[in-house]
């Protein structure tokens, strides 16, 4: 699923929001995590789970074409860590029958 | 500084976009419902500059109870795994941690 069928997906089942106030929507909601990590934040969602800063030490890399040795300074990378209901949801349906559901392809249409 | 809730979310929405609060909160939820389904039924999810969710199917693998240190094997189970897009990464990294 792409961001495009996220938001037809949450518009279909909202059908009193106009679609375009869904897309905004879905930019803010994405733009409010981005801004909360990027000055090392986090971002928790109940029942879905949480996102952090994990930080990765500086060290001696290497341009892969050249082999130059170069110095990469530390820096910080996003993490997330599924919550319980998240990670037991997947789970259990990866035991039982795996169930796809009908998915609209935007990209299809009627000849 | 605290941590970005749901319900910070929806206020934002309501106060940016001026959606009716009702709306705002049933939009974040439906935000996280939605791909949440999608990850149940084992379909990855990609958001274009934030990140894509993947699933992983893993083996069974043998571990241990780190307080008794007695060997049991850790089942094989389906996880979710979030890898952040250039974009993400990009504004991330020039954070400066100020406390490590």
């Amino acid at each position: 699923m792409t961001k495009s069928e996220l938001i037809e997906q949450i518009a279909s089942q909202l059908t009193d929001l106009p679609v375009k106030d869904v897309e905004l929507a879905v930019k803010l909601i994405l733009e409010q995590m981005t801004d909360a990590l990027a000055q090392g934040g986090r971002v928790e969602i109940r029942g879905f789970g949480s996102f952090s800063l994990h930080y990765r030490e500086p060290r001696t890399g290497r341009n892969p074409k050249t082999g130059e040795q170069v110095a990469l300074v530390g820096k910080y990378v996003p993490h997330f860590k599924p919550g319980k209901e998240l990670r037991e949801m997947v789970d259990q349906a990866a035991k039982t029958a795996p169930t796809r559901r009908p998915h609209i392809n935007p990209h299809l249409r009627l000849v | 500084m605290g941590s970005l809730t749901k319900a910070e979310l929806a206020e934002r929405l309501h106060q940016d976009l001026y959606l009716p609060k009702r709306d705002a909160k049933l939009l974040v939820e439906t935000f996280f419902a939605e791909i949440r389904e999608c990850l149940r039924c084992n379909e990855q999810v990609k958001l274009s500059g934030f990140g894509n969710f993947d699933l992983r199917d893993k083996g069974e693998r043998p571990g241990r109870n780190p307080k008794t240190g007695e060997e049991i094997p850790i089942s094989a189970r389906r996880v979710v795994t979030f890898k952040p897009g250039q974009k993400l990464k990009q504004k991330v990294e020039k954070f400066k941690g100020d406390t490590q």
